[in-house]
């Protein structure tokens, strides 16, 4: 046993170990509102003892053994339990007392992974239920991070663990050949908590969340180059997060940032896993997302930006997932290595369809005061002002009009 | 072992398919309906009539009311059915994808609660 902890520190472990503890119990209890309540039940005797009696070496194994024990208990207790406890006894012979190994439990959690996100639930209720389960974060904690009822987010996460049971969505990592179809779904979860995260300065916690579950995915899944390039694309991007806001606290366009103010530690960690991801040849969207970041990351300002591999990787990207706001992005990146005028061609082959989306207007206003247009730049700064209303963007824009 | 019903929606207006279609169809029904006798999973399939030579009864009173017709009229109807034996929803969700590919028509998967 170690010095007595801080609470701070009991939480700080809690939060870390919660996921692993919940996945190893639902493997030993098959169901996930009684490892859950089991994991509880342990933390509250943890609570009690370990500010007196100092945190145990390994404090994830100790709240694992507690959790079964109360949980058998609770069993025997309970008539309706008898199946399930001859179940979890009979399936866990002899290492009552024994500390979790390693192994079991990294599938444990990879399998608590895929039935979270298993695409029979909604992405919202996927989201949920990995911050929940995984990310150890309560109910209330992850109502506020989506600006949402903390009644509807309990409703929410009740209702998935309720169809999980009732639908027997499985408790089972995915067979090679189902894992391609199965683990977009999966990283599409995290990356939405990141841009969550990420959309507004106030939420940086659900970045960081995200961060977290991302490198958990890495170490459960080293040999999936997307999950690197998720990793990647997300350490990449938010390593520019301190250059993101001006003094005055408005919004800072990539070009306009100040790069010595990145965070060099997360922009080499995120290069790192870049190469790592190009050694495997094995390119997936996210890969050449990080990769697009990684050559902006790569240079000391805007204008030596290697615009011309900034364009091959759009290419590539479309190639691969096709979607009009990659155009855009990659006639951004052509308007740098062919001029505003062969950009505008395709900015305005893609109207129709992004009409309704502020930044289509805003890069057609950019190319066409690039051309000296500048009566048809102002209508189109108005346009795209009419299209949001985003503070910041709006910010931006006005000051554009002049 | 759980149950679960796998159930063909059919939109209620929209072209019928031509017969070369139709026994197009029912050849690839046939087929999966073989499949899933030989992968052991297969209860119980049946295609349904349409839904106006449907009869509702209900309590009304001391009486039953019978009434002409569906008991909700909706853009789409339950075409047929399907029951299967299945250990987990991957693999009812296996052979729901199966169905939609078979006929062309959403598949809802739905489990039994119980079942005798």
């Amino acid at each position: 046993m170690t010095a007595a902890p801080s609470s701070a520190g009991i939480s700080r472990i809690f939060a870390e170990e919660y996921g692993r503890c919940v996945a190893t119990l639902t493997r030993v209890l098959h169901d996930i509102d009684l490892a859950e309540e089991a994991v509880q039940d342990a933390v509250t005797v943890a609570l009690t003892r370990w500010p007196a009696e100092g945190v145990p070496p390994n404090p994830g194994g100790w709240i694992v053994t507690t959790a079964r024990r109360r949980a058998l208990d609770r069993l025997r207790r309970d008539a309706v339990g008898r199946d399930k406890e001859a179940r979890a006894v009979r399936e866990t012979p002899a290492e009552q007392d024994e500390p979790e190994e390693e192994g079991p439990v990294r599938d444990d959690r990879l399998r608590l992974v895929f039935t979270c996100c298993h695409p029979a639930l909604a992405l919202p209720a996927r989201v949920a239920l990995t911050l929940r389960l995984l990310g150890g974060l309560s109910t209330p904690e992850i109502a506020r991070a989506f600006l949402v009822p903390e009644a509807t987010m309990a409703q929410r996460i009740v209702r998935a663990k309720n169809k999980i049971r009732a639908a027997r969505i499985p408790y089972r990592v995915p067979r090679d050949a189902d894992l391609p179809e199965r683990l977009p779904g999966v990283l599409a979860v995290v990356y939405l908590v990141f841009t969550e995260g990420h959309a507004t300065a106030t939420r940086t916690d659900l970045a960081a969340e995200a961060i977290r579950l991302g490198r958990l995915l890495a170490e459960l899944m080293p040999d999936e180059p997307e999950v690197l390039g998720l990793l990647a694309l997300m350490l990449l991007t938010e390593a520019r997060r301190p250059a993101r806001t001006g003094p005055d606290g408005t919004r800072v366009l990539l070009a306009d940032q100040d790069r010595t103010r990145w965070d060099r530690d997360l922009v080499r960690e995120g290069l790192e896993l870049v190469r790592r991801c190009l050694r495997r040849d094995r390119p997936g969207p996210y890969q050449v997302q990080a990769a697009i970041n990684a050559v902006h990351a790569s240079a000391p300002d805007a204008a030596s930006t290697d615009w011309h591999q900034v364009v091959a990787l759009h290419d590539q990207l479309l190639a691969l997932a096709p979607s009009p706001t990659v155009a855009l992005n990659r006639a951004v990146a052509l308007a740098e290595t062919e001029g505003p005028a062969a950009a505008l061609a395709i900015v305005d082959d893609l109207a129709e369809r992004l009409d309704r989306y502020h930044l289509l207007h805003a890069v057609r206003a950019d190319l066409l005061r690039r051309l000296g247009r500048d009566d048809e730049a102002r209508a189109a700064l108005d346009a795209a002002l009419a299209r949001t209303d985003d503070p910041d963007d709006r910010a931006l824009l006005e000051a554009r009009r002049g | 072992m759980a149950h679960y019903l796998l159930s063909v929606y059919q939109p209620a207006e929209g072209e019928p398919p031509s017969d070369a279609e139709l026994q197009e169809i029912m050849g690839r029904v046939a087929q999966l309906q073989q499949d899933m006798q030989d992968a052991g999973v297969w209860v119980f399939s049946g295609g349904l009539e349409a839904p106006d030579t449907a009869t509702v009864l209900a309590q009304g009173g001391d009486d039953v009311l019978v009434t002409d017709g569906p008991f909700v009229e909706l853009k789409e109807y339950l075409g047929g059915l399907t029951i299967i034996a299945a250990p987990d929803l991957d693999a009812a969700l296996h052979w729901g994808r199966r169905s939609t590919e078979a006929i062309g028509l959403p598949i809802e998967v739905r489990p039994f609660q119980w079942s005798p």
